[in-house]
């Protein structure tokens, strides 16, 4: 069959999903002739599962996606319908920001976004082949044997290769939310070399909003205070949505129990591993059995639609077990199931087959982000999206890939673990991943990262200037505090009103900044004469000064882990031929070839001491030169 | 890794004449700084052997008398700031001089790390960067040894089973952190600080057994005490079975410390016998009173002698001042003689001390002074088997830190600080207790935390 050219790019994206939509974004904000494809252009940034952005960890990620001049915080500051920060019982650090979405109109603006991009153009077609020459990716096939030629691919295609569907005994070819799957890439992928794997991922039953009793559930209301994900947006004002809170019982339990043989998750129908975060229903009553009742959020999708999202009861059950057991729920007796919960199987790669920079190890310029990549979620997509469409962009116009370690972003921490350490499930982003919680807050990202990406071309010159000014802001009051001095006399009796010891000296208005009892917000009342901020450098200027003592000290890791991350390790490294190697390390090493000293010292399988010898080896290279 | 300053002793282990340790690193000086009190002021200057004192910061003991020198790099043997401490007592002295530079920042310096960071910093020529990867292979090797030997102990499973305690407390901070709208049972600052107590209470035990390991392998630190002519010198020799110190009926005959090394049950005991702590004008027993004071302060056991027959005196009372009850045995001796001092009365002044009657004359209780000397060593709060005693330094210093991080951990729970910063100490204390067992791998939080809790959509 005769292909026609259609076009010719700089860089081609496969997928519109969350990590498609930043990469298009990214490359053609880059300057990059940017191409994105979808399957269905009424599928650009879906939210096939949960209707909402951001939580522990995830939000974070948002947040510096916003930081870099990626898109998703700004979207979702313009279409939420309920906004809350979790964690705030807990320390700063892990304060994170979630949002319901109008999951349609994330759709909507989002699509709307990418339309008026400059530099960049949308299609509906189905990829179906690479074009690789001498191991370098220059183009694309579509179904409808076209071609397109470009310098760069990005394939970001989320859940739909080779996805299929699970519910009950029933399995049947689909992409999520009955979208067409894609067929004949997966295979083609495999003939350029690429070796891919099954995961599986699951979303729980969508029923009409009438349908549901209220007043046997909880209710869940936004923050009164809207924090935006942007550090574009100062303000927001929005009147917000309940989400409503119920648990299941042991009737519930019985009726999945009795029914576990019909689901497709114990039938063995089901070949991918999926997410233990994210497990099904009949999971957890299987391997929770002692547990009396679980709990489950109703959530709305949009403002536009009746359909109520059931969270924490994804099911591969049949339908009719599934309409039995949510009957069981108090609140959801009479419901009328509108989508019945399912379980996808698509296809993906292993990570390590990628390097930091999300470029294929054995396809050059070849760039992969998302699910593709084994990661889950929409958070996690978009990161890695974002990540993909600026070092394609570097790539192509000859400059430095830009790497995030895991002491500068999240974005760092979910990139690293998965190219270093690998993944056996879908992998979801928490907190606890990341060694320097301290210093990777939402409340600095745009302080971490936008100068970053400033200097490579990405973020604007307004956020760059918004990014300054509130340096300049956070700093100048900071020092006017450790400057500003006040006395026994002045203070003690705010001291007292407080609950907090009093002074015998006098103290800079920092100082007490660092007593548990004293806010910067109560302070006001011996501090009257101060600069109005905004809302940024608020945040900001509080936790600097309070938690400045563990701060620094965490300072202090990132120095020392900074010394290894910074001993570069070439990529035409052959290992097998350095001595002292233990045959593990040896192999490890030449699979997946470290960036730096610091990655290749948290491979597994590789030792401390090996770590050594690679030093020494290193210090043997240099001398020669 | 590299940049951790190191520390070890350079001289052949053994009682040598003087013992050397070697700092390497950036904090050298300043580590220094903390433990070395110069006779004279700001006498340390680089390349300048200065003369003082090593003294424990926060008990204010002196440990040794030294030599030491600062050399500033890049032109030293490791090519960065270098300390060199030259002690001059025996093991004991060293080891605790070791002991303080390990605990004020310094780690145990792996063996070849000084040669290994010569190289790494350009001071060697190339041909002996192979002698360096040698050594690293030669330790791998001997890990693995050591690591297989103690697999088996008592000891690395003791520090397992408190390792599997941490994973609770760490895995709930996980998922109270993480999960926070999930149905899960909420941490409170009472069972934390609970479960943080039981944790270090283990740790001390363990560390408890550290001083036994210790004791086993040098001896038991012994002095005696007590007023002239109380019956130390008779004591000396009863233990010893052997007329070594001058015993005669004038006061003040001992003049110096005699130390002598014995068996007691099989214990190995290093016994200092002192001159009395009674203020005086003449210069020699002046002199041996300073020794004294010095030894009872260094000693693991501090055997104090009354003369039952006589009333207690002004020098009496100030030991009893001066002595750490918890590790004294008091000898109320010559009951062969009319009593003027009965039991009750030193238990009164004395409650925490362990109290024996002796006399010296007729031998009568040598066997209870044998008896507590056996149960300061085995006994105690503490009865453990002999694998699990931490004989290795290394441990020790790794068992120290991990008992500071849990400390600072429940100072934090007390003051209901967030649980991201107590997590850092928990955490700290879990990776340090796993350097000793040879695992650090965080990932198994993560995979408890969805091994026992039922979360997600």
């Amino acid at each position: 069959m005769e292909h026609i050219l259609m076009g010719e790019y700089d860089i081609i994206v496969v997928g519109a999903g969350h990590a498609g939509c930043e990469a298009a974004l990214a490359s053609a904000r880059m300057g990059n002739k940017t191409l994105m494809f979808s399957i269905n252009l009424e599928a650009i940034a879906m939210m096939p599962c949960n209707p909402s952005i951001g939580g522990t960890g995830k939000g974070h990620l948002v947040r510096e996606i916003d930081a870099l001049g990626g898109e998703m915080g700004k979207n979702i500051d313009k279409t939420f319908i309920q906004s809350r920060m979790l964690n705030t019982a807990k320390g700063p650090a892990v304060h994170s920001l979630r949002a319901q979405a109008d999951k349609h109109k994330y759709h909507v603006e989002m699509k709307k976004t990418i339309e008026k991009e400059p530099n960049l153009d949308v299609k509906q077609a189905e990829v179906v082949d690479l074009i690789v020459e001498d191991g370098k990716v220059c183009g694309v096939v579509t179904k409808t044997h076209t071609y397109y030629l470009a310098k760069a691919v990005i394939l970001a295609t989320g859940t739909f290769l080779r996805s299929k569907i699970f519910i009950g005994d029933s399995a049947f070819d689909s992409g999520p939310n009955g979208l067409a799957p894609s067929m004949e890439f997966a295979d083609n992928l495999m003939k350029h070399g690429m070796k891919l794997r099954r995961f599986k991922t699951g979303t729980p039953a969508r029923a009409l909003a009438s349908t549901f009793d209220y007043s046997k559930m909880e209710e869940q209301k936004g923050d009164e205070k809207i924090v935006p994900f942007s550090f574009m947006n100062d303000h927001l004002e929005k009147d917000q949505i309940s989400c409503w809170l119920t648990y299941t019982n042991e009737e519930t339990h019985t009726v999945i129990r009795n029914n576990f043989h019909r689901s497709a998750l114990f039938g063995g129908q089901i070949e991918g591993i999926g997410p233990r975060y994210c497990p099904s229903i009949e999971d957890k009553v299987n391997r929770f059995a002692d547990k009396k009742r679980h709990q489950l959020f109703v959530e709305p999708e949009g403002l536009d639609t009746e359909e109520m999202y059931i969270q924490g009861m994804s099911s591969s059950l049949p339908e009719d077990v599934q309409r039995d057991f949510y009957h069981t729920i108090p609140g959801l007796e009479n419901i009328i199931i509108t989508r019945p919960a399912y379980a996808i199987e698509y296809d993906c790669i292993d990570p390590l087959d990628l390097k930091p920079s999300l470029e294929y190890r054995m396809i050059k310029n070849l760039f992969c982000a998302g699910q593709f990549n084994g990661s889950s979620g929409y958070e996690e997509a978009a990161a890695q999206g974002l990540m993909a469409g600026i070092n394609a962009s570097l790539e192509i116009n000859g400059k430095e890939p830009l790497v995030l370690d895991r002491s500068e972003a999240y974005i760092g921490v979910l990139i690293d673990d998965l190219v270093t350490k690998g993944t056996n499930e879908p992998y979801r982003i928490m907190t606890s991943r990341a060694e320097y919680r301290l210093v990777l807050r939402q409340d600095n990202a745009d302080l971490r990262l936008t100068e970053k990406s400033y200097a490579i071309g990405l973020a604007s010159e307004e956020r760059y200037q918004r990014f300054l000014a509130k340096k300049a802001e956070v700093d100048a009051e900071i020092q006017r505090l450790e400057e500003t001095i006040v006395y026994p006399k002045d203070a003690n009796a705010f001291l007292e009103s407080v609950g907090s010891a009093p002074l015998k000296n006098r103290s800079s208005l920092a100082e007490l900044i660092k007593r548990p009892e004293v806010t910067y917000e109560n302070l006001i009342v011996i501090d009257g004469d101060r600069p109005q901020l905004s809302s940024h450098a608020l945040a900001q200027l509080e936790v600097q000064i309070k938690y400045e003592g563990y701060i620094s000290k965490q300072l202090a890791q990132i120095e020392r882990f900074k010394k290894l991350e910074t001993k570069v390790l070439s990529e035409d490294m052959d290992y097998s031929e350095i001595d002292g190697l233990r045959i593990e390390a040896m192999q490890k090493l030449n699979q997946l070839k470290p960036r730096s000293v610091g990655q290749a010292s948290r491979i597994s399988g590789v030792s401390p001491a090996d770590i050594n010898v690679l030093l020494v080896h290193l210090e043997k290279l240099r001398r020669k030169r | 890794m590299l940049e951790e300053t190191i520390a070890a002793i350079a001289t052949p282990p053994g009682e040598g004449g003087i013992g050397i340790i070697r700092i390497s690193g950036e904090e050298s000086k300043s580590i220094l700084d903390k433990i070395f009190v110069p006779v004279n002021e700001n006498s340390l200057e680089n390349r300048k052997l200065a003369y003082g004192n090593i003294v424990d910061p926060s008990s204010k003991k002196i440990i040794d008398e030294v030599l030491c020198v600062f050399m500033r790099g890049p032109k030293t043997y490791t090519a960065e700031d270098v300390v060199e401490i030259n002690c001059h007592g025996g093991m004991v002295s060293l080891r605790k001089t070791l002991e303080l530079v390990l605990n004020h920042g310094a780690r145990m310096a792996e063996p070849g790390e000084f040669t290994k960071r010569a190289f790494l910093n350009g001071r060697l020529d190339l041909t002996q960067a192979e002698a360096v990867v040698d050594v690293i292979k030669a330790k791998t090797d001997r890990t693995f040894d050591v690591a297989m030997d103690q697999l088996e102990g008592v000891f690395s499973k003791k520090i397992r089973d408190i390792r599997k305690k941490m994973v609770d407390i760490l895995v709930n901070i996980t998922v109270n952190i993480d999960y926070p709208d999930e149905d899960i049972e909420q941490i409170t600052y009472d069972n934390l600080e609970k479960d943080l107590e039981e944790v270090r209470a283990e740790l001390e035990k363990l560390l408890a057994s550290a001083d036994t390991g210790r004791i086993i392998q040098e001896g038991l630190n012994v002095a005696i005490i007590g007023k002239p002519n109380v019956g130390k010198s008779s004591l000396m020799n009863s233990l010893l079975k052997e007329a070594r110190a001058i015993v005669t009926e004038i006061p003040g005959t001992t003049r110096d410390t005699i130390e002598e090394h014995l068996s007691v049950r099989g214990i190995p005991v290093r016994l200092t016998d002192t001159a009395g702590i009674r203020e005086t004008s003449d210069i020699v027993e002046k002199m041996g009173i300073e020794k004294s004071k010095e030894s009872f302060n260094n000693a693991d056991m501090v055997i104090f002698i009354v003369d039952s027959s006589r009333e207690l005196s002004d020098e009496d009372r100030e030991i009893m001042e001066l002595i750490d009850q918890e590790k004294s045995l008091v000898v109320l001796n010559k009951i062969d003689l009319d009593r003027v001092i009965t039991l009750e009365e030193i238990e009164a002044k004395l409650p925490h001390a362990v109290i024996v009657e002796t006399s010296m004359a007729t031998q009568e209780g040598i066997n209870l002074i044998e008896e507590k000397i056996e149960e300061k060593v085995y006994g105690g709060s503490v009865s453990h088997g002999s694998s699990m005693m931490v004989t290795n330094v290394r441990h020790k210093n790794i068992l120290e830190k991990a008992e500071r991080s849990i400390a600072d951990a429940i100072g934090m729970t007390k003051m209901m600080e967030a649980l991201e910063f107590i997590e850092i100490d928990v955490n700290s204390c879990y990776e340090a207790l796993g350097e000793i067992i040879g695992e650090t791998v965080q990932d198994d939080i993560i995979n408890e935390v969805f091994a026992r809790f039922c979360l997600g959509k």
